[in-house]
């Protein structure tokens, strides 16, 4: 059973590690080749990413791009999931449900919903709604972790907070913020990730002005191979295999991904 | 601090920031889509408010139905392959150690995350002659000579379970890891064997979560984008690209706006059996 389980893990472990393997492997080619085993070895597609105005460029956007439509995802959320844990509102449960609509739905709706919105409103192109956009896209990671975080919170710690005479904003700062740290962090560590990574509703709606790494790397594709494509591929799965290991590090992953660990 | 019915406007406050957000950008623009759905289109790509079916009514042409069958048969495909993978794996990965469970689910997430523009292209360069798979099968004596697979059916269907697959595991991951270990261990020691134990006690115990893992899979199949583009011939488009194609390329915003509002309808129909086999499993 062990023999045949390792076996398991090995064919799923191969497949999936395959393709970025051979990615792996063409990045560091000596030539603008498209071949693997690797002819020769150079690291200077990694260096295109910084030097190449063009790809520099998309990198500085797409990390512009990531780190403030995951903090705006953050102040969309936080709030939120305060005020349905504080209160007993059945009706704002309707808003939980309206951030998590958009993560379900396939992604195409929501990047028309926002083109036609950009484009009647007359903001099309501009860079700032791709922050909009997303923020909005990426608001069920932060909702979800921070739904799970606060129920979390036991209730009578708070209650002493409040016995003591604490309002909300004494609890909410020292009781409430220290102890769902980790799921914020957490939720912006998962909405910057898939921001980094997101094409259709950048593209959508600023696809023709902005060019983030993901829009850059598909337009490449049209015009032929460079080696460049396949080290920002590397980099950006080194990016989030850094993050996803730091959130494991200091979180609890499985409690996050909805295993109770406490029960076991 | 117990939990109490907001009283004063005040109460409201932490709410109004994020409802007025949620309202404006996400509730107006599906609004103006369904809107726009049935507008008028007018020449080179400008449309003008009406209230006509024109735009739905072009689905009842035989090139639509055959997209949309595509869509939905090669959804359905991936939805299968992956849940059939990913049931037993997820369930051996539920049951080992802590730390291996962990490397995995970051492997997974990472992996989930990548973009779907690097999936296509991480794929087409595996299935690519110069760099490809096939100089492996050549080495190893398989084949003659190496060669392109893609553009091809299988290299869209490869690439479409490569990228649901993280998904569909962290999707069956809660429930497996909440499975009632002494399940199988009955099973056990009445002298059935792994596999049968696998099979009779822990599939059927699970047949709503399988249930609405698909359905889950399903839709986030359908909406997978550039793979069919990058990987397919014109063919193996789905409604995802013809919504984009339609939106972009060809002006159109009233037709590609009315497929989107169908693709939501579709969509949400199956999401709402999903959380009914959810609720299901609940209350047994």
């Amino acid at each position: 059973m062990t023999a045949l389980r390792r076996l398991f893990f090995v064919v799923v472990g191969l497949f999936l590690a395959l393709p970025l393997i051979v990615v792996a492997g063409v990045s560091i080619n000596a030539r603008q080749t498209l071949a693997f085993p690797p002819q020769g070895f150079s690291l200077s597609w990694y260096g295109q990413i910084f030097t190449n105005a063009e790809w520099r460029n998309a990198l500085i956007a797409s990390l512009t791009l990531a780190a403030s439509s995951a903090l705006l995802a953050l102040l969309i959320a936080l709030p939120l999931a305060w005020f349905l844990w504080r209160r007993i509102a059945p009706w704002a449960n309707i808003f939980q449900l309206l951030g998590v609509a958009p993560f379900t739905l396939p992604p195409v709706i929501t990047a028309l919903g926002l083109l036609t919105f950009w484009a009647t409103t007359g903001f099309y192109g501009q860079a700032w709604t791709a922050v909009i956009s997303h923020g909005i896209f990426f608001v069920t990671l932060p909702l979800v972790t921070l739904s799970l975080g606060f129920s979390a919170i036991d209730r009578s710690l708070v209650e002493a907070a409040a016995t003591m005479g604490a309002d909300d904003r004494v609890v909410f700062r020292t009781v409430v913020l220290p102890l769902i740290l980790p799921y914020l962090v957490s939720g912006y560590a998962f909405a910057f990730v898939l921001s980094l990574n997101e094409y259709i509703v950048a593209y959508m709606t600023v696809g023709f002005t902005v060019e983030t790494l993901p829009i850059k790397i598909f337009n490449a594709l049209r015009y032929g191979y460079t080696p460049t494509m396949a080290a920002v591929t590397v980099l950006f799965l080194v990016i989030a295999a850094v993050v996803f290991g730091l959130v494991a590090r200091f979180g609890d992953l499985p409690k996050l991904l909805g295993a109770m660990s406490d029960e076991r | 601090m117990r939990r109490e019915p907001p009283q004063r406007l005040a109460h409201y406050g932490p709410l109004f920031f994020p409802a007025g957000m949620l309202t404006v950008f996400f509730v107006v623009p599906f609004a103006t889509m369904i809107a726009v759905s049935f507008f008028q289109r007018q020449q080179g790509g400008f449309y003008t408010p009406a209230f006509v079916f024109d735009n739905y009514a072009r689905f009842l042409s035989l090139f639509f139905g055959k997209v949309l069958g595509f869509s939905l048969f090669l959804a359905v495909a991936v939805a299968v392959a992956c849940v059939v993978i990913g049931i037993p794996f997820t369930y051996l990965l539920s049951r080992s150690a802590r730390k291996i469970q962990i490397v995995w689910l970051v492997a997974l997430l990472s992996i989930l995350s990548l973009s779907e523009v690097m999936i296509g292209f991480a794929w087409s360069t595996l299935f690519s002659r110069t760099a490809g798979i096939t100089n492996l099968f050549v080495w190893l004596g398989l084949m003659a000579q190496a060669q392109a697979l893609t553009p091809s059916f299988g290299a869209v269907m490869t690439a479409m379970t490569y990228q649901a697959f993280p998904y569909t595991v962290l999707v069956l991951y809660p429930a497996l890891v909440r499975l009632d270990p002494t399940l199988t261990e009955a099973a056990r020691t009445l002298g059935a064997s792994p596999v049968k134990a696998f099979l009779t006690v822990v599939v059927p115990a699970l047949r709503n979560t399988i249930l609405a893992t698909l359905i889950m899979v399903f839709i986030f199949a359908l909406g997978s984008y550039l793979l069919p583009q990058l990987l397919g011939r014109p063919q193996h488009w789905t409604l995802s690209v013809l919504i984009t194609d339609q939106a972009i390329y060809q002006s159109n915003m009233p037709f590609a706006a009315a497929m989107a509002v169908f693709l939501v309808l579709v969509s949400l129909a199956l999401v709402g059996l999903a959380l009914y086999a959810g609720q299901q499993r609940q209350a047994k």
